[in-house]
């Protein structure tokens, strides 16, 4: 059982971004990628997921024994790999409830129906464990919210949805040290024997409060550099300036990220 | 609590895609055949003992009907495919509607069963007419309106047995010559509802009627008139279906609304036409003092739909709304909107319409608000918000606002959006199909006006939806 990444090569347009990342996370355990702008961090987040834009060249997932890279975006999800998004997409006038309901629904076999009760008895136990005003569950998903609310809103989501696998892109990106607070404690109640994460994070601020098992640093398009969490606390330190010398990032950087933001 | 009520998953898309597609053998006792002249009156006439005066009325407004142009210079050229001489004018089991569904012919009754009819009146009508073609095959009311005077029944029995009310208001909304389709309606007129509501009573439920058209080639002319006097009000809905024909199919009703003093109506249609059906409809309604006219359309399906539901606020501080939703998939151009005619001081209107352009369906926002010189405080908001599903999809906005003098307010807003592959992206890694993601974000771009439809409607309206978003990707 894990979320095996064997050699994986991706680009976006004429621009390979990815050049070979091999990772596997097994269920318990919480990776952190650290790297600088540019590095790939938000195409492998992407292409995991399979956003249509990220052409995959080389390379495997395999996500509990099953190949994943065959399967379209909703089927990945389905078998339990969620992405919290570094930009969350607005759905004016679906309410966070309905959208949930109707995620929920398509988790179920052909044939069965949610029951409603349950779900808003999950739903409000869920908010009520993040601190989150019940109300907020009746507006319409990101329209309108502010940084925070959106990244709490994928939290959230990923409460509700209690994924195998979930990989948090730069959820720390644009909120204040409160808000991620609030956002690292709600990680950390999902973290337990069932769920393995990786975190995506360009600073070492958001591994204050949620600590990873192992660190990962990611350079133009490769991982460079594993250990346990005293290497995030080292970059910290030195920056990703020695790293970037010694392994190269003009060819990547800054445009692949700009691209996978697009 | 939020709401309860909403899109979710796969139990909407199990329905059956075209509801309404299916159609029985049903021999007419009435067929006035193929084609329009005065036989096809004096055969209408004769067949519904019409009065004389109303035999006069039929054949001016046929004579108005052969003499105007078809209006294809400024809606659709399309005007021009439809073959009147055709199309058959009437079609009629018996003249007599049922009051219980026992008197209802078996394949008549088994329609209207597969649409849900029966089951919808046990559960929250107040009163049901169901049309079958020419005539209503069922009309029924629950005892408590009756007893207050609360008429509810088709318009030949309105006419022949109320004269003194129907006569009044009928064709004084909608004079024949209003339009082209407006006089036809007139010439060959069938079946619709009437409706009168004494002074002060509330209908609480709504009232429905039901619109079929179950035969090929046929033209469904239905005429409704309803009455709410002072301070009453009442809740009017109409659902329409048809089966898919090779050839085209007319559907050209006259919908006129009289509001007297502080009176409220509310009319609500969903309808769902097969993609060969023209739906050419006049609808308006005159608000009196303190009255206020309330239009809830939704329009999905038929080949091309024209309607633009009217408000003539004729009272001070008379109110008029149309709340508006309007899908074109291929093959389809739903041409519609509002009218909002200001008449007198402090009236205010409201229009706010939705429009889904899929594949190369194609929509219109045609609009008209008329604010004379003389009045003052009037006001008026119109909204129109656009979605284009595809590239090749289409959408036009036609407003016409006249604003004069400087005692009166106006605002106008309009949208044009498209669903990006970001948002889709975004659904579909939740786990949703991509068809499913595609009808969540159409359900909710017009969720705020799917919301002012009674919880019954709406759910039918998000199902259709969903029906119709199937197929609309990749």
């Amino acid at each position: 059982m894990s979320l095996q990444i064997c050699d994986l090569h991706a680009r976006i347009v004429e621009r390979t971004i990815l050049r070979g990342i091999s990772l596997e996370i097994r269920p318990g355990e919480t990776h952190a990628i650290m790297g600088p702008n540019g590095s790939g961090k938000s195409t492998l987040a992407k292409a995991l997921a399979g956003h249509p834009d990220y052409e995959i060249t080389q390379g495997s997932v395999v996500l509990d024994g099953v190949s994943l890279l065959e399967r379209e975006p909703d089927e990945r999800a389905r078998m339990g790999l969620f992405l919290a998004f570094q930009y969350p997409c607005e759905i004016p006038g679906v309410s966070i409830a309905n959208f949930l309901r109707a995620a929920a629904q398509a988790r179920l076999p052909e044939g069965e129906s949610l029951s409603v009760t349950d779900f808003y008895q999950k739903l409000y136990h869920e908010m009520d464990a993040l601190g989150m005003q019940r109300t907020f569950s009746s507006r319409p998903l990101n329209s309108g919210f502010s940084g925070g609310e959106k990244k709490r809103a994928e939290i959230l989501q990923m409460a509700i949805l209690r994924p195998r696998y979930a990989v948090l892109d730069e959820t720390d990106s644009g909120l204040d040290i409160d808000a991620l607070k609030v956002v690292a404690a709600g990680v950390n109640r999902l973290r337990g024997p069932e769920a393995g994460f990786l975190i995506i994070t360009h600073y070492q601020r958001l591994l204050d409060y949620i600590a990873p098992d192992f660190v990962h640093v990611m350079v133009a398009g490769r991982i460079v550099q594993s250990g346990g969490p005293e290497l995030a606390l080292e970059l910290e330190k030195r920056g990703y300036g020695f790293l970037e010398e010694q392994y190269g990032s003009a060819e990547v950087s800054p445009l692949a990220e700009a691209g996978a933001r697009g | 609590m939020t709401e309860h009520q909403g899109a979710t998953g796969t139990d909407l898309l199990q329905l059956d895609r075209n509801v309404g597609d299916f159609h029985f053998e049903v021999k007419y006792a009435y067929d006035a055949g193929a084609g329009l002249s005065e036989r096809t009156i004096d055969y209408i006439c004769d067949a519904k003992n019409d009065p004389d005066w109303l035999r006069d009325f039929r054949k001016r407004a046929l004579a108005t009907f052969l003499r105007e142009p078809l209006p294809t210079h400024w809606a659709s050229k399309e005007l021009a495919e439809i073959d009147f001489s055709q199309i058959r004018y009437y079609l009629a089991h018996g003249q007599q509607a049922g009051r219980s569904w026992e008197e209802v012919p078996d394949e008549v009754k088994r329609t209207f069963e597969r649409l849900g009819v029966p089951e919808q009146e046990r559960k929250f009508l107040a009163g049901v007419e169901a049309q079958f073609d020419s005539e209503a095959a069922y009309s029924n009311m629950k005892d408590a309106l009756r007893d207050q005077g609360v008429l509810f029944v088709g318009s030949t029995e309105g006419l022949h047995k109320h004269p003194e009310i129907f006569r009044k208001w009928f064709g004084k909304v909608i004079p024949p010559g209003d339009n082209k389709f407006a006089a036809l309606n007139s010439a060959v007129f069938s079946g619709g509802s009437f409706i009168y509501v004494p002074p002060g009573v509330k209908v609480g439920h709504p009232l429905q009627a039901y619109f079929r058209i179950n035969a090929e080639s046929f033209g469904q002319f239905e005429r409704t008139l309803i009455i709410v006097d002072e301070g009453a009000e009442v809740t009017y809905m109409e659902g329409c279906t048809a089966p898919r024909f090779d050839t085209a199919t007319l559907h050209s009703a006259v919908v006129e609304l009289v509001a007297l003093p502080g009176a409220k109506i509310q009319y609500i249609t969903v309808q769902n036409w097969s993609p060969n059906v023209f739906n050419l409809v006049t609808k308006r309604g005159i608000a009196m003092e303190n009255a206020e006219i309330r239009w809830i359309d939704c329009n999905i399906g038929s080949r091309l739909t024209m309607k633009y539901p009217a408000v003539i606020l004729r009272g001070r501080k008379a109110r008029g709304e149309v709340l508006s939703i309007a899908l074109a998939n291929s093959g389809q151009h739903q041409d519609t909107g509002a009218k909002m005619i200001h008449l007198a001081d402090e009236t205010t209107s409201n229009i706010i319409a939705k429009s889904i352009s899929i594949g190369e369906g194609r929509s219109s926002y045609r609009g008209m608000v008329r604010i004379p010189n003389h009045l003052k405080g009037c006001k008026n908001n119109t909204e129109c918000d656009a979605l284009l599903i595809n590239t090749s999809s289409r959408t036009d906005t036609y407003p016409a606002i006249t604003l004069r003098g400087n005692r009166s307010s106006v605002q106008h807003e309009a949208s044009v959006s498209k669903i990006s592959a970001e948002q889709i992206f975004y659904m579909r890694q939740r786990g949703l199909p991509e068809a499913e993601a595609m009808s969540l974000s159409v359900n909710g771009f017009v969720n705020d006006l799917v919301r002012e439809f009674p919880m019954e409607y709406s759910v039918e309206l998000k199902r259709l939806i969903d029906l119709e978003m199937e197929g609309s990707v990749g």
